[in-house]
């Protein structure tokens, strides 16, 4: 495992063709590998950069600054949960302590059996339902720790296959169609790869259907 | 009575079955802001904005109008939106784009119409796993819709629009460090002058960069007209504001309301809104912006939630993130976390931001362990004058970009407005406030 599937780099093509230049299309090549192995190999990277015209360095400089990239291999989950102010103010410290001792391990590690990575993340941004946690970056509010430990039963035994795919996989709903990054105004020096002239790229709209957890919003009672 | 009775402009379909389909748009008022954009010249378009005189969403304030006016008259023009909301406690564009992501691509659309934008690039925070799915779909149903791509509802008019995904970086919601990430490299912000973005964006264009809930009011704004947007709110601060509300009241969530109408004691304490501080405890502190505003105490209750009014005290509107902390809450941990938060988020650019985010982190880490000593508080603050001379607000700036003068803004106005606390963690050799330690990532071996 390491370079692109050739199905992936397919797919790595029409990421390319979407910007006018191609190195755009690195961070989305990297979630791309992300979700082929599960993090970032470095022959992977190394492919990535030869797609969009990069040495490894220039790869590696640009992942190792993004949080959700992992150069090494990680859990088969990884639970980030968030410790941020409006997540701390309702118990998200007390609830990373009882994940440390339910998983067995500290933030950062990744239990024995290889099925979970525990994280201390920042704010993910579903302040309304705290304290939130997010698996393989699938949401979960209002998690106390009875809840915590449903889930973790739940992951194990494999009933949140649906709601939670596999680390990595970001974004399970490809572009159907689109136009050829416009073409007109793209920098000659270096163009994307073209996208057929009818717009079509791949099959395979996925609308989803799921929503993990209901968000108190405007003018819902609590 | 505090709420009124002003329409809801970017959250009204929020709630309704499948409002991120588009069977659902097209049965509210869908693309029908677009198609009537498409009937006026972009000039026009843009006139209405500035009529309504929007303000950007985003945190800064400035006028969506003047901003699309400053542009460079250049070919290409991107337009990139910004949906990488990470400002803790701030959580209304995570709404707006998983609930109604076609809102938020008609909103791009007309603004790309009005700016004459040869492409869109909506880039959505990595982590929004959810956001980014629903966008995508969205995007495939506009596509098949007529409303993007080519000759768009007949018009003649085509643009492509592309989801692009972070990667999990607070600093890339500023406008330039996006730029920067959209281009494939580090998120380091730009230095401004001249990498302005309307001079001087993405791949060296002119490039505008406005928000999800910027954008969001748009088709409304189009529909309906800039005069009917601008007769909600008051003084510069018109229309409608998405306010998210978290920390300890009773009913936290976002609340769509009309721009400068509602205080701060209203939002915390009316029923229809925060209905108060939960179990029954006090208010202490507010923080009235998200985590990179100086924060309030409960002598500014009275402050209405406008951008001039909050900014007329010393603090910011920002984000429009606001979290009530009760009175059991230690000011000291609270002020720890927010700090440790920039330290770990900071790009390491500039060595004021780099080195004094972590040594804040360290010296108030230690005064919540209770080894602090009375000169950490003079230290505190001239590490943060060091970050920003003067620690005054609005902020000095020593830094590429304003994270750096936000790392004072929780730990000095703490120490300012909660000193005999610092002190009692000092003099006491512990945290007065149960839990009486903090814990740190790594630090625990089970």
């Amino acid at each position: 495992m390491a370079r692109l599937t050739p199905e992936n780099e397919q797919r790595a093509r029409q990421l390319i063709a979407l910007y006018p230049v191609r190195r755009s299309a690195l961070i989305p090549l990297l979630h791309l590998l992300q979700e082929q192995d599960g993090y970032l190999t470095a022959d992977g990277m190394a492919h990535a950069g030869q797609l969009v015209g990069l040495t490894t360095a220039e790869v590696r400089g640009t992942a190792s600054f993004y949080d959700m990239f992992h150069t090494e291999p990680v859990g088969r989950y990884v639970v980030a949960v968030c410790t941020n102010i409006a997540c701390m103010l309702s118990g998200a410290y007390e609830l990373l302590e009882h994940a440390e001792e339910r998983l067995g391990v500290a933030p950062g590690g990744t239990t024995a059996d290889g099925n979970f990575t525990l994280e201390d993340a920042e704010c993910l941004a579903l302040c309304g339902n705290a304290p939130c946690l997010t698996v393989n970056w699938r949401f979960f509010g209002d998690v106390d720790t009875a809840r915590f430990d449903r889930i973790v039963d739940d992951l194990v035994a494999g009933n949140l296959v649906e709601q939670v795919p596999a680390h990595g996989t970001l974004n399970r709903v490809q572009r159907s169609v689109g136009l050829q990054a416009s073409g007109a105004t793209a920098h000659p020096a270096s163009p994307g790869g073209a996208i057929p002239a009818d717009g079509i790229l791949a099959a395979g709209d996925h609308p989803l259907e799921e929503r993990p957890t209901p968000r108190r919003s405007v003018g819902e009672t609590a | 009575m505090t709420v009124t009775d002003a329409p809801k402009i970017v959250t009204r379909r929020i709630g309704l079955e499948r409002s991120w389909t588009l069977e659902s748009y097209l049965a509210n008022d869908g693309y029908k802001g677009l198609r009537k954009a498409l009937t006026m010249t972009p000039e026009q378009v843009h006139d209405q904005v500035n009529t309504a005189n929007l303000l950007g969403r985003g945190g800064a304030g400035f006028e969506a109008g003047r901003k699309w006016g400053m542009l460079a008259k250049s070919d290409p023009v991107y337009l990139v939106i910004n949906g990488d909301e990470s400002e803790p406690a701030t959580f209304k564009d995570h709404m707006l784009i998983e609930e109604d992501p076609h809102q938020l691509i008609e909103g791009a659309l007309i603004c790309a119409y009005a700016v004459r934008a040869d492409q869109v690039f909506l880039f959505i925070r990595g982590e929004f796993a959810l956001g980014l799915e629903r966008v995508s779909s969205a995007l495939n149903e506009a596509y098949a819709h007529g409303a993007v791509g080519r000759d768009i509802f007949g018009s003649g008019w085509s643009i492509d629009v592309v989801v692009h995904p972070g990667a999990g970086a607070y600093i890339c919601g500023e406008e330039t460090a996006l730029l920067e990430s959209l281009e494939g490299k580090r998120g380091f912000p730009r230095i401004k002058p001249p990498f302005f973005p309307a001079a001087i964006g993405l791949y060296g264009a002119p490039t505008i960069v406005n928000n999800v809930e910027t954008v969001a009011n748009l088709p409304w704004v189009t529909l309906e007209g800039g005069d009917a947007f601008a007769a909600l709110g008051e003084g510069r601060s018109k229309g409608t504001k998405l306010l998210a509300l978290s920390g300890d009241v009773v009913r936290p969530g976002n609340y769509e309301l009309e721009f400068a109408k509602v205080t701060f004691r209203d939002l915390l304490f009316d029923p229809q809104l925060g209905g108060g501080i939960r179990d029954g405890n006090d208010l202490k502190c507010i923080i009235p912006g998200g985590v990179s505003a100086p924060w309030f105490g409960t002598d500014m209750l009275d402050v209405t939630l406008a951008n001039e009014d909050i900014a007329a005290h010393g603090s910011m509107a920002g984000s429009g993130a606001v979290t009530p902390m009760d009175h059991t809450r230690c000011m000291v941990r609270a002020a720890w976390r927010i700090s440790r938060f920039f330290h770990r988020e900071s790009c390491g650019q500039c060595t004021p931001c780099r080195e004094g985010s972590g040594w804040v982190e360290k010296i108030m880490e230690r005064i919540e362990h209770g080894a602090g000593r009375e000169s950490d508080l003079d230290l505190l603050m001239d590490v943060c004058d060091g970050i920003s001379p003067g620690v005054a607000w609005p902020p000095a700036q020593t830094t590429i970009c304003v994270l750096g003068p936000s790392i004072p803004s929780s730990v000095a106005w703490g120490i300012r407005l909660f000193r005999d606390e610092f002190l009692a963690h000092i003099r006491q050799g512990r945290c007065p406030f149960p839990p009486d330690r903090i814990r740190i990532a790594g630090s625990v071996s089970v």
